[in-house]
C-alpha cells in the first residue's frame, strides 16, 4: 500500500488518479498509523513552504514522517520534494525536514525568465536513480515552481535547464524528491512513478 | 530550455465537444473524454475545456468531464467559460482542473484576478482576452464572446492582468479568429513586448506553419487551436513536428 500523506496542502486527486491508472494500490491519509503501515510513502504539496510545515506539525505529522521516510521508499512531489531539504527562504526563513542536506532558495535565472517556471522543461541526467529507469535522458516533464533546492551534486540525479541548472530530481538513498510533477508529466511521468511504485 | 505548448481546446457544450462555425450554428463533434485521450494520444501540451453553456446544468456536466478527464490523461488541464467567482475557482480546481481560466467576469471584477491568484497560486489563473484592432491603430478588449466593447486598450490591461497576479494570458485576437489566415502576429507581439507572463496565442491557425510563424516571430509561449485539431484537418503530432523542423524547442 502506498500512502499519500494528506495534510490540506493540494493536488493530493491527480497524484492517485496517476497511481490508480498505472495500477498501484494508494490511499490518501493524514492517519499515523497509515504513515506506518504502507510500504511507500507520497508527499505532495502545492503552496508555500512555511504553512505546509505549519499543517504538517499541526497534522502531528512531522515525526512520524522522519522516522519511516529512512524505512521505505519515500517520494515528494514539488513542494513535498522541498521540504525534504534543511530549511526554506520562501517568505522568511522556515525549517524542512531535513532528510537531504540542502536548501530551498528562490531561483534567479539568467536571462529574462519567468518566474515561476511553468511548462515542459528536459532532464539533464547526473547521478544514476532507480526512478529513471527507462526514461530516456532529454524527457520533458511538467515544472511549475518559484523556488528550488540548493544541494550538494551528489544528491541530484536529474538537472533541468532554466537559465542555469535547477534540480530536477534528487535522492539520497530510498528517499526521492521530484521538482517537477511527474502526475501531469505524461507517459514520462507516469513511467517515473511506476518506477517508484515497483521499489 | 523549456519547450513551447501546443494545446487543442475542446469547446463543450452540455457535456458535449462542439465547434461553432463562424460563430453560428455549432455542431456536435463527440465526447470530451474521448477526444481529450485522442488528443494526449497525438502528444498535446495542455488541454482546454471551453464551457459554452454557462448554466447551471451545463457547468455540472462540465465537471463530470473533467473529472473523468483526469483520470485518464496526465497533462495539464486548464476550464475555462463562465468562472464568475473564488467558488466557481474552488469547483473546478477540485474537479482536476490544473488552471482556471476566466475572461468576462475578470473584466468585471478584476479583484478576481488578484483574489484567485491569492487563494490558489498564479499558477492556476489564466486571464483569456477577446481583443480587436480599434481602427487607430491600437487594440480594445471585449467581452462576453465579443459582444460588448469595453473600450478598454488592450494594453493597459495585459499589464493590469500581470500586476494582479495571474500566471498566464491568452490572448485571441477577434481579428484572426474565424478567418485561418494565421494567428495575430502584430497583435501577440504587442501583448508579449508588454508582459513577462507566459502569453498563449488563440485565434486564426489555418495550416501547420502558422503555429511555427506565431512561435518564431512573437515571444508568445504556446499556440491554441481549436477547430483544426476537431475536424481532423491537422494532428497535434504535425503541428509539433513541423515546429520542431523549425527549430523550436518542443517536447
Amino acid at each position: 500500500m502506498t500512502t499519500i500523506i494528506d495534510y490540506g496542502a493540494g493536488n493530493l486527486f491527480s497524484v492517485r488518479n496517476a497511481l490508480n491508472f498505472i495500477g498501484c494500490e494508494n490511499q490518501i491519509s493524514s492517519d499515523e498509523k497509515d504513515v506506518i503501515n504502507a510500504d511507500r510513502l507520497i508527499l505532495p504539496g502545492v503552496g508555500a513552504f512555511g504553512d505546509a510545515m505549519d499543517k504538517l506539525r499541526s497534522s502531528g505529522l512531522i515525526d512520524v514522517i522522519k522516522q519511516e521516510a529512512v524505512k521505505k521508499p519515500f517520494l515528494g512531489i514539488c513542494l513535498g520534494m522541498q521540504l525534504l531539504f534543511e530549511e526554506s527562504y520562501e517568505f522568511g526563513k522556515h525549517e524542512g525536514l531535513g532528510l537531504i542536506p540542502g536548501t530551498v532558495k528562490l531561483m534567479e535565472p539568467e536571462g529574462d525568465l519567468a518566474i515561476p517556471q511553468m511548462g515542459w522543461n528536459s532532464l539533464e541526467f547526473n547521478n544514476t536513480c532507480p526512478l529513471l529507469e527507462d526514461v530516456a535522458e532529454g524527457s520533458y516533464v511538467y515544472f511549475v515552481h518559484s523556488y528550488a533546492a540548493v544541494c550538494s551534486d551528489s544528491y541530484v540525479s536529474a538537472y533541468t535547464d532554466y537559465g542555469g541548472k535547477v534540480p530536477a530530481l534528487v535522492g539520497r538513498d530510498n528517499i526521492f524528491g521530484a521538482q517537477f510533477h511527474p502526475e501531469k508529466s505524461g507517459e514520462i511521468g507516469l513511467n517515473i512513478l511506476k518506477n517508484f511504485a515497483e521499489l | 530550455m523549456l519547450a513551447k505548448r501546443v494545446i487543442p481546446c475542446l469547446d463543450v457544450r452540455n457535456g458535449k465537444v462542439v465547434k461553432g462555425v463562424n460563430f453560428e450554428g455549432v455542431r456536435d463533434v463527440g465526447d470530451p473524454v474521448e477526444c481529450a485521450e485522442e488528443y494526449n494520444r497525438q502528444g498535446a501540451d495542455e488541454l482546454v475545456f471551453y464551457d459554452i453553456t454557462a448554466s447551471a446544468e451545463g457547468r455540472g456536466l462540465m465537471l463530470d468531464v473533467v473529472r473523468e478527464t483526469a483520470k485518464r490523461v496526465f497533462v495539464p488541464l486548464c476550464v475555462g467559460g463562465g468562472i464568475g467567482s473564488i467558488d466557481d475557482f474552488r469547483e473546478t480546481l477540485r474537479a482536476g482542473a490544473d488552471k482556471v481560466s476566466v475572461n468576462s467576469q475578470a473584466l468585471v471584477n478584476p479583484d478576481l484576478i488578484s483574489d484567485a491568484a491569492k487563494i490558489f497560486g498564479s499558477q492556476c489563473v489564466v486571464v483569456g482576452i477577446d481583443a480587436k484592432r480599434d481602427g487607430n491603430g491600437g487594440y480594445t478588449v471585449y467581452r462576453n464572446g465579443g459582444r460588448i466593447d469595453m473600450k478598454l486598450d488592450l494594453g493597459k490591461w495585459v499589464e493590469e492582468i500581470q500586476q494582479r497576479g495571474a500566471g498566464e494570458i491568452c490572448l485571441n485576437s477577434m481579428n484572426a479568429d474565424g478567418t485561418r489566415a494565421g494567428f495575430d502576429i502584430e497583435m501577440l507581439d504587442f501583448v508579449c513586448s508588454r508582459v513577462n507572463i507566459p502569453v498563449i496565442a488563440s485565434g486564426g491557425a489555418g495550416k501547420l506553419e502558422h503555429f511555427s510563424d506565431a512561435l518564431l516571430k512573437t515571444d508568445c509561449s504556446a499556440v491554441l487551436a481549436a477547430s483544426l485539431f476537431h475536424f481532423k484537418e491537422l494532428t497535434v503530432q504535425q503541428v509539433k513536428d513541423n515546429c520542431k523542423k523549425n527549430g523550436i524547442a518542443i517536447r
